[in-house]
């Protein structure tokens, strides 16, 4: 009884912030500017196929990429002194601590016409310029969604009872089987809530690809946030679309690992 | 130990909570407040040696600012029209002031308290978007025009279609924002931007896809880095800004197209939601004082309607033709219609497609 009286805050919040605003969407997403039912929102929305799909490649290879970096950055930090792994930990948030547009726009003067990198390569006698492309909106999102990745596979890593890894080592298993047999199958709760975390905020970004792509980068979220300036139906309609996508992405994460892996 | 860094940094807060109040002893606040909903980086805060506005303000007539900012219009007219929140200043743009005008949305001003009205030029008085001149007050205009970098553009540009130019291929910035977009290539394809309709949009957009492949990058804000550090040939922008840019930058230069460009007007108008209407109607009094309307003229470097306040303005901005481009070229300018919803939506996401395809 006492939990129940606890919890009535947190069920409130939800109500009002979670359920309200996403009824809210629906009944927006299928109205017109008249007010009355519509599926022209939907219709209109679907018009903007192409950037779902752009969105949700360019969401799946920076998954992709920070699960490469994370996991193995992950196992080296957890070989190490538990106080280099904090210290090392702590390095990888500190550029957290810093707004997240500065960190995109550090990122627009490195990659620029005479930016550093560009100064550094040319000097191999290679001359461009980096930005203004989808590969710099995925280096952008890579190195902003990096954390999630890292994080919780290293807490997961960190768990796994050492145990288990020197009995694996009596029964005769060479580095490679142990890390197959032992380690990488505890290791999935981790690798399953870092995808999560990282394709999530990843496939509904905004702004990113603003700064960092060409003409032809444009994201679902910019399509939101521009489409909402004039029409808050199809906008809704599109959030609503966004929305189911990730909730199937959710499930079929969800068929691969346990369910409390899941953020 | 804890205890002693403890009880310091419990009085230290204390100290500096007495210290906000005491801050507050002056007065300010004493005759009200006012809130102020404005452009991002539209008022002259202090910085260039040039007034801080607001705290002057305050100290003159011991009301509260309440200052907070938009990006665009849009932002502006949805927070008013979906919020339950009190402006009683805000600054839209002249299609934007139709648009609330035709909706009920503000409240007409009493020129009684707003004397400085007097050094306005007549002809920013009675604008097209408020043709009685009962609920706006113009604050700035300006308009829009090229900036390019001398050392990259070979023909010297003298209209818009310098931003169609092959030989400038992958150096080209362009607005991003349907509105100035669309307005530039309907000039070209000689539709009227004051007046146009649905099959315009797809002229213009077909203008625009037939420009992309030779642009860079869709900017706004972004362009001042683009165009400072010389990543990018030529952009479309606000001359205010462009003059701005010219002065970080010395490879940098202008030119007003030769079709004419989009005037534009930013007034104060009082909202409907306003509950402070007289300390609003003190502060719009306050920004056209002339030495007020200068500093901001100086900072933003867009066209003030305050004949007093050219007095007081720099010989180099007074005489700047981004500033107060002639009469002769303004004759040449549109102003923007407030076009229906639903042409207007139909723009707008013509012009996201344009970047999807």
């Amino acid at each position: 009884m006492k939990s129940r009286k606890l919890s009535i805050p947190y069920i409130v919040w939800m109500l009002v912030f979670t359920m309200i605003p996403l009824v809210m969407i629906m009944i927006t997403a299928f109205t017109d500017s008249s007010g009355g039912f519509s599926l022209e929102p939907f219709k209109a929305a679907f018009g903007y196929t192409n950037i779902f799909l752009k969105s949700l490649w360019i969401a799946l290879a920076s998954t992709g990429i920070c699960l490469l970096l994370g996991y193995p950055l992950a196992y080296i930090i957890t070989r190490l002194r538990p106080s280099t792994q904090r210290t090392v930990i702590m390095l990888m948030m500190i550029p957290m601590w810093m707004n997240f547009l500065l960190r995109i726009y550090a990122w627009v003067l490195l990659l620029q016409h005479n930016g550093p990198l560009d100064l550094a390569l040319s000097l191999l006698g290679i001359h461009g310029s980096y930005s203004n492309n989808t590969a710099a909106v995925i280096v952008g999102m890579v190195y902003e969604y990096l954390p999630f990745m890292l994080l919780p596979i290293y807490t997961v890593m960190g768990k796994i009872d050492p145990g288990l890894i020197e009995a694996a080592q009596d029964l005769g298993s060479n580095g490679f089987q142990v890390f197959r047999r032992v380690i990488f199958p505890l290791s999935i709760p981790g690798i399953i809530s870092g995808i999560t975390m990282v394709f999530v905020p990843s496939a509904s970004t905004f702004v990113v690809a603003q700064y960092l792509g060409g003409t032809d980068d444009i994201m679902i979220g910019d399509v939101i946030d521009k489409i909402f300036l004039t029409n808050n139906h199809i906008g809704a309609a599109i959030s609503l679309i966004l929305m189911i996508f990730i909730f199937v992405f959710l499930v079929l994460m969800n068929l691969f690992g346990d369910e409390e892996a899941i953020a | 130990m804890k205890k002693i860094l403890c009880i310091i940094l419990g009085a230290l807060m204390l100290c500096s909570c007495a210290a906000m109040f005491s801050g507050c002893g002056d007065g300010v606040g004493s005759a009200g407040e006012v809130n102020v909903y404005n452009w991002g980086e539209y008022i002259s805060a202090g910085e260039y040696d040039l007034m801080d506005v607001i705290a002057e303000f305050e100290k003159e007539t011991k009301i509260k600012v309440n200052y907070t900012t938009y990006e665009t219009n849009e932002d502006l007219y949805n927070m008013l029209k979906n919020s339950n929140v009190s402006y009683d200043v805000v600054v839209p743009s002249d299609y934007m002031i139709s648009k609330l005008i035709n909706e009920g949305m503000l409240l007409e001003l009493d020129f009684n308290n707003i004397p400085n009205v007097q050094y306005i030029d007549e002809r920013f008085k009675k604008l097209p978007c408020d043709p009685d001149g009962k609920y706006s007050v113009c604050y700035n205009w300006g308009v829009t025009a090229l900036v390019y970098d001398k050392t990259k553009v070979k023909n010297t540009p003298t209209g818009w279609n310098a931003l169609w130019d092959e030989s400038l291929k992958g150096d080209i910035l362009m607005f991003n924002n349907s509105r100035d977009a669309m307005a530039i290539a309907m000039q070209l394809c000689g539709i009227d931007p004051s007046n146009f309709t649905k099959e315009d949009v797809d002229t213009a957009a077909a203008k625009l896809a037939e420009q992309k492949p030779l642009l860079k990058k869709y900017v706004m804000d972004q362009v001042f880095t683009e165009m400072e550090t010389g990543q990018s040939a030529i952009a479309p922008y606000y001359a205010g800004d462009i003059a701005m840019m010219m002065e970080e930058n010395e490879d940098l230069d202008y030119c007003l197209p030769e079709e004419g460009s989009n005037l534009f007007y930013d007034a104060f108008c009082i909202p409907t939601c306003s509950k402070n209407k007289a300390n609003a109607e003190a502060f719009i009094n306050f920004m056209h004082k002339p030495e007020v309307a200068a500093a901001n003229c100086s900072y933003l470097r867009y066209g003030t309607p305050n004949t007093k306040a050219v007095d007081y303005l720099d010989d180099e901005i007074k005489n700047s033709e981004l500033t107060f481009p002639s009469d002769d070229y303004i004759k040449k300018c549109y102003v923007f219609a407030n076009v229906s919803d639903d042409v207007y939506s139909y723009m707008q996401e013509k012009f996201i497609k344009i970047q999807a395809e």
